[in-house]
């Protein structure tokens, strides 16, 4: 454990650091840039909003904040602590797989093709990454991922297969595995972009709800109106750079930018 | 209210071509027969006479015992082979690599004599440092027996093929699942483990199957090496009576009376990896004969009225 906790040493912890910065992000897949310096800041119980059009890195930025995604330059804390990377006087130090894992544990996930483990049942899907990762008994985490269940609205559901849910309550599923971990900062990756429109509603109601608890929230939509009305603040990106940021009534009703509105009068 | 429209009863299409066909191979069904029990150069008596003989039992258990270790052998191989072969490090990967190359790229029945002349090529095997002193050592005839050589030729073989079975059932997994448990902070081993592999084991089970069931009858191969199994205990027996034929039936009964047990065991093996894929498994055989004799009981208007899935499927949860 001791090295673990050196992991987030070395960046000055401050009480009021922000959840989420990032300073001159950028990410290359081979001759490809796809992120071309991205600065932001998610503050402790907001719910942030990425939007833009398909291609422009908002989902690839997300990805980065849990490491899926390794980042060529720039710099991205979470909580306070370089993501993937440790810094040892002016050198930086890759992190080994196992202390990439324990960042992730405080990190929650929900995909866009919801990715449940198709040959566990909901509540064996909850109860995975408590009892591998945090080694929690069996029956507390049984009963932990009935309470979750019941939150996101499948109480009765818990002995479904994947497969014999809708995709809404898979994805509730999903978010409730999540959830399981007690993450401080969850990141949502177009979580509705795969759904029948009459099932949206249900998961965006449970990302309301997590919201109002306090809950800090990255979230990569299309759902304008959930951005407008739960949104704290809102970046809209295309191309690789943030183009506009503010809060999102701002944003959305008054774009500066004109690729904003170009985009903005597509989509609304 | 109408009331619910009157059931459809229509003449059914008539397949007078399955008739025709159906009539012609009873024909050479009977002609078959009529072949195989009249000629008696089979000599059927001798047949029964051996068919539980004891040296054809023990033949038949030494099959048995090593058609089951070089399957072990073989999917424990082939699982380390094949996360050999996607693992990152470069040599991990060339290793398993050539070893592949070399076990899938001679014939098994070469190998076998390999194993068995292991000896003549290197008199002691012994434990030491490389190019300098022994620690152990030890008449490499004592350590490696009959069939150990059979076991290793047989073994090592199926690994190379299980490496690329399973490789193709690990590759076959989504890679958003690997994601999504390494999101939740699992590390690589519990991501294969718990995750990839259970998954990986729907495209990996049937083959294993037939993989089984080819190696059941390639353990025949092993009489090279003047091991007592099935095929050469039949053989030891002929040479002795001269009764080629029938010997040759006995032993064939007995690799068909295993096979087909297997193949009914990698039928519940492959039902029990469909968890999660399928909302209703398909029924079982016996669930599908108890069905069919409850319908049969029924007036059969009343059984052809029934869905048919719904019917002994059982459901999951």
């Amino acid at each position: 454990m001791t090295d673990m906790a050196k992991a987030s040493e070395g960046t000055a912890p401050a009480a009021d650091h922000p959840m989420v910065r990032a300073e001159g992000v950028h990410k290359s897949y081979g001759p490809v840039e796809v992120l071309k310096g991205i600065d932001l800041e998610v503050k402790r119980g907001e719910v942030f909003c990425l939007i833009g059009p398909s291609g422009s890195g908002k989902s690839t930025f997300l990805r980065c904040i849990n490491h899926l995604e390794k980042i060529n330059a720039g710099r991205l804390w979470v909580d306070g602590g370089l993501v993937g990377y440790q810094q040892r006087g002016d050198k930086l130090h890759e992190l080994k797989d196992r202390e990439v894992a324990f960042q992730r544990r405080d990190i929650g996930m929900v995909f866009q093709r919801f990715n449940l483990f198709p040959h566990m049942t909901a509540v064996e899907n909850i109860m995975e990454a408590p009892v591998r990762v945090k080694g929690r008994s069996k029956a507390e985490a049984r009963e932990q991922a009935a309470q979750l269940l019941e939150r996101v609205g499948l109480g009765d559901k818990g002995g479904n297969y994947p497969s014999q849910l809708s995709g809404g309550q898979q994805q509730r599923v999903a978010i409730a595995r999540a959830l399981a971990m007690e993450p401080k900062l969850m990141l949502f990756d177009e979580p509705t972009s795969a759904l029948d429109p009459e099932l949206v509603g249900d998961v965006l109601d449970v990302m309301r709800q997590l919201a109002e608890e306090g809950m800090t929230m990255v979230v990569v939509t299309h759902e304008m109106g959930f951005a407008r009305e739960v949104g704290d603040a809102l970046v809209f990106m295309d191309g690789g750079v943030v183009v506009e940021s503010g809060h999102p009534r701002d944003v959305l009703t008054n774009p500066q930018h004109d690729r904003t509105k170009a985009f903005l009068s597509k989509v609304l | 209210m109408t009331g619910r429209p009157e059931a459809i009863k229509a003449v059914p299409v008539r397949h007078p071509g399955r008739w025709a066909g159906a009539v012609v191979v009873a024909v050479l069904v009977a002609m078959l027969l009529h072949a195989f029990l009249y000629n008696p150069r089979f000599k059927w008596d001798v047949v029964g006479q051996y068919l539980f003989d004891d040296s054809i039992l023990r033949g038949l258990l030494v099959t048995l015992e090593l058609t089951a270790l070089s399957m072990v052998m073989g999917v424990v191989g082939g699982v380390l082979l094949a996360v050999m072969r996607l693992s990152r490090n470069r040599l991990l990967a060339a290793a398993a690599w050539l070893f592949i190359w070399v076990f899938r790229g001679t014939p098994v029945l070469v190998q076998l004599v390999f194993w068995g002349f292991l000896g003549a090529l290197w008199p002691k095997l012994s434990i030491g440092v490389p190019f300098g002193p022994a620690f152990w050592s030890e008449n490499t005839n004592t350590l490696i027996p009959t069939f150990t050589a059979a076991l290793l030729g047989l073994g090592l073989n199926e690994a190379a093929y299980m490496a690329e079975i399973v490789r193709a059932g690990i590759t076959s997994v989504d890679e958003g699942q690997t994601e999504a448990a390494h999101a939740l902070g699992m590390s690589r081993f519990q991501t294969m483990w718990r995750i990839v592999l259970p998954q990986a084991m729907r495209v990996i089970i049937p083959p294993t199957g037939n993989e089984t069931i080819s190696m059941l009858k390639t353990t025949s191969l092993v009489s090279v090496l003047a091991l007592e199994e099935l095929f050469q205990a039949g053989q030891l027996i002929y040479s002795r009576n001269y009764q080629n034929i029938p010997l040759l039936i006995v032993v064939s009964l007995w690799y068909l009376f295993l096979t087909s047990i297997l193949t009914v065991g990698q039928y519940y093996i492959e039902r029990h990896y469909a968890r999660g894929a399928n909302r209703t498994l398909p029924p079982t055989p016996v669930q599908r004969i108890r069905t069919l004799l409850s319908s049969a009981r029924r007036s059969p208007a009343a059984a052809g009225a029934e869905p048919v899935p719904a019917s002994g499927g059982e459901e999951l949860s």
